[in-house]
């Protein structure tokens, strides 16, 4: 099974995280598969998503295996809402039953249990989908554990200069390439189903948009215009991409239609206008623009002619928003003087609140459950990637092994 | 001699004391900035061959020959213009420099340049990719007002992807924004 290269460290939090106790599933018939031990993918899994707050193994009072092992009491005073159990069974064919209990300590009763069946290969993805129920049942948030996550990472010095296109899973592991490039790759964005890829690539020697099919491989150029051709974002349907072109002169937001390549302008101005990104109705966007002198957020329909609406007043640099899957809250980048963080922009009040110190973040995009931002971040001298909770309250780094990881992108679904 | 006639124009577009000449309409489609080119475009009536000088700037030759460009000792060896924080356009240190480019571009109807756009890593990627192109295009119009041609110049944009200096301090960022002016 592929090694991760993402090293992920929580590295702040835990406060009004949900106690939860993840017993290590037994094995029956096998040893535990490297890379595939479900509690623990389980464990991790829930732990990231800055809304729980698994025991260590070390420091677990019981260990029960059957539903009827459980004593609530011991349980209920130890202070755990919630255990879950399992087991992993080898079966004659090679695959793997995989079962789990959640058990709610209050109700005393279990509440989830499921059967998969696995194979080497599937295990950890078994163990995300695991993660994903035991989420929404408690939360009543969707789960993203079981979707993917894309990123560009980078490989150069002085004389080379080597952009992969990367997707991998939501932890990190079984990253695949899905483009290498001696020229920049720029500005991943997953389709709504997680079927393909938006991304602005050089290797022709100019800015040109692609999307790409991340199980077929087929890609397809959509845009190669002359000058910029960048910022793509997929329409809530899948049937549109929002685009920045300066064709015309300036750089200005259009929209393409996939079906038939028909190009609508939707702004035109002397400024900048870029990094357009739609709101859930798919009916609005909100676009970077230096139209006031310095970027600024802006709100536009893209149905009606309409005047922007200026939604960011504070600082000298507010860009690149990534709206939340409710259409409720805008994450983007804000900076002031030297330093560039990531911030939450509440749309109904108007109200920010910025989550992380930067100097350098960029690049925020929401988790597809709203719980977590994904963002670029500098560590050292070192671009890693990072996830704060909406709360700004948890904080983890997620960390390439072998160059600079930047621009995440995160499927709202696995394809 | 063309030659002579030639270093005597530029002796006076480098005092400053030229009468200034509005564009030739032809060349520059754009007249917005009408005292942009002082007044060396008028030297360029026979651009192309054989047009040299040995006039000294700052210590270097200023000349357009076919291959002034590869001469370490002229002007036109530098190839890069750079930028203040945030901003587009060409500061003073530098109109000379895109001028001599923009007039060897004319003397030079064969000659054609990329220009490569670039910001430093502060603000965020797709917005630094439009800034840096608008640092090209401040570039690619002063060269026009010079007598450049529009089919001989075109732009690309890196933003903040190609830097040269990988510091985070002011001075490798200072170093990373910049427009190169790349002969093709």
């Amino acid at each position: 099974m592929a090694q991760a290269v993402l090293k992920i460290d929580i590295t702040e939090g835990f406060e009004g995280a949900l106690p939860i106790a993840v017993i290590p599933f037994q094995w029956h018939g096998s040893v535990k598969v490297p890379n595939g031990d479900v509690s623990a993918i389980v464990m991790s899994d829930l732990a990231r998503s800055g809304k729980f707050s698994p025991v260590a193994e070390k420091d677990l009072i019981a260990r029960p295996q059957k539903l009827a092992d459980v004593h609530y009491k011991t349980w209920r005073i130890a202070g755990m809402d919630h255990i879950v159990i399992g087991s992993v069974t080898k079966q004659t064919d090679g695959t793997y039953q995989v079962q789990f209990r959640l058990i709610d300590i209050l109700k005393a009763k279990q509440v989830l249990g499921y059967n998969f069946t696995a194979t080497d290969k599937t295990l950890r993805s078994v163990a995300h989908q695991i993660s994903d129920y035991i989420f929404t049942q408690i939360t009543g948030l969707p789960g993203a554990f079981s979707s993917r996550i894309a990123y560009v990472t980078l490989k150069r010095d002085k004389k080379t200069y080597k952009s992969r296109l990367q997707v991998s899973d939501t932890d990190g592991y079984n990253p695949q390439t899905l483009l290498t490039s001696d020229e920049p790759i720029m500005s991943p964005a997953w389709s709504p189903d997680g079927s393909q890829l938006a991304y602005v690539s050089f290797e022709s020697g100019q800015a040109e948009i692609f999307t790409h099919n991340i199980r077929t491989g087929v890609r397809k150029s959509r845009s190669k215009s002359k000058g910029l051709n960048g910022s793509p974002a997929w329409s809530p349907d899948g049937k549109k991409l929002v685009m920045t072109l300066s064709k015309d002169g300036n750089p200005d937001i259009y929209v393409l239609n996939l079906a038939d390549n028909k190009l609508q302008r939707v702004t035109n101005h002397w400024s900048i206008d870029t990094e357009a990104v739609w709101l859930p109705d798919g009916k609005s966007i909100i676009y970077t623009s230096s139209r006031s002198g310095k970027p600024q957020l802006y709100k536009q329909s893209v149905i009606a002619k309409s005047k922007p609406e200026r939604l960011t007043y504070e600082g000298g640099y507010n860009a690149s928003a990534s709206v939340s899957a409710d259409g409720k809250s805008v994450a983007y980048v804000h900076g002031e003087g030297n330093i560039y963080r990531i911030a939450v922009l509440e749309l109904a009040t108007k109200s920010s609140r910025i989550l992380t110190d930067g100097p350098l973040d960029e690049s925020p995009v929401y988790a597809p459950n709203n719980s977590m931002i994904l963002f670029a971040s500098q560590e050292k001298r070192q671009a890693v990637l990072a996830a704060v909770s909406v709360d700004g309250r948890q904080k983890q780094r997620l960390a390439f092994t072998d160059g600079e990881v930047r621009e995440p992108s995160w499927a709202a679904v696995r394809y | 001699m063309k030659k002579l006639f030639f270093i005597s124009v530029l002796a006076l577009s480098i005092a400053g004391c030229g009468e200034r000449i509005k564009p030739d309409d032809e060349t520059t489609g754009d007249s917005n900035l009408d005292d942009a080119g002082a007044g060396a475009t008028a030297g360029g009536i026979n651009a192309g061959t054989g047009v040299g000088g040995t006039a000294l700037e700052g210590g270097k030759l200023v000349s357009y020959e076919e291959n002034a460009i590869n001469d370490p000792n002229n002007v036109l060896s530098e190839k890069i213009v750079y930028f203040s924080y945030d901003s587009n356009s060409v500061s003073d240190d530098y109109v000379e420099l895109v001028k001599h480019h923009g007039k060897y571009l004319s003397f030079n109807a064969n000659a054609s340049v990329r220009l490569e756009g670039h910001a430093d890593e502060r603000g965020t990627r797709e917005y630094n990719v439009a800034l840096a192109e608008r640092r090209a295009q401040s570039v690619k119009q002063l060269m026009l007002y010079e007598g450049a041609g529009n089919d001989q110049i075109s732009i690309i944009s890196y933003g903040e992807e190609k830097p040269v200096a990988f510091g985070h301090d002011d001075e490798s960022m200072s170093l990373n924004r910049r427009v190169e002016i790349v002969y093709q």
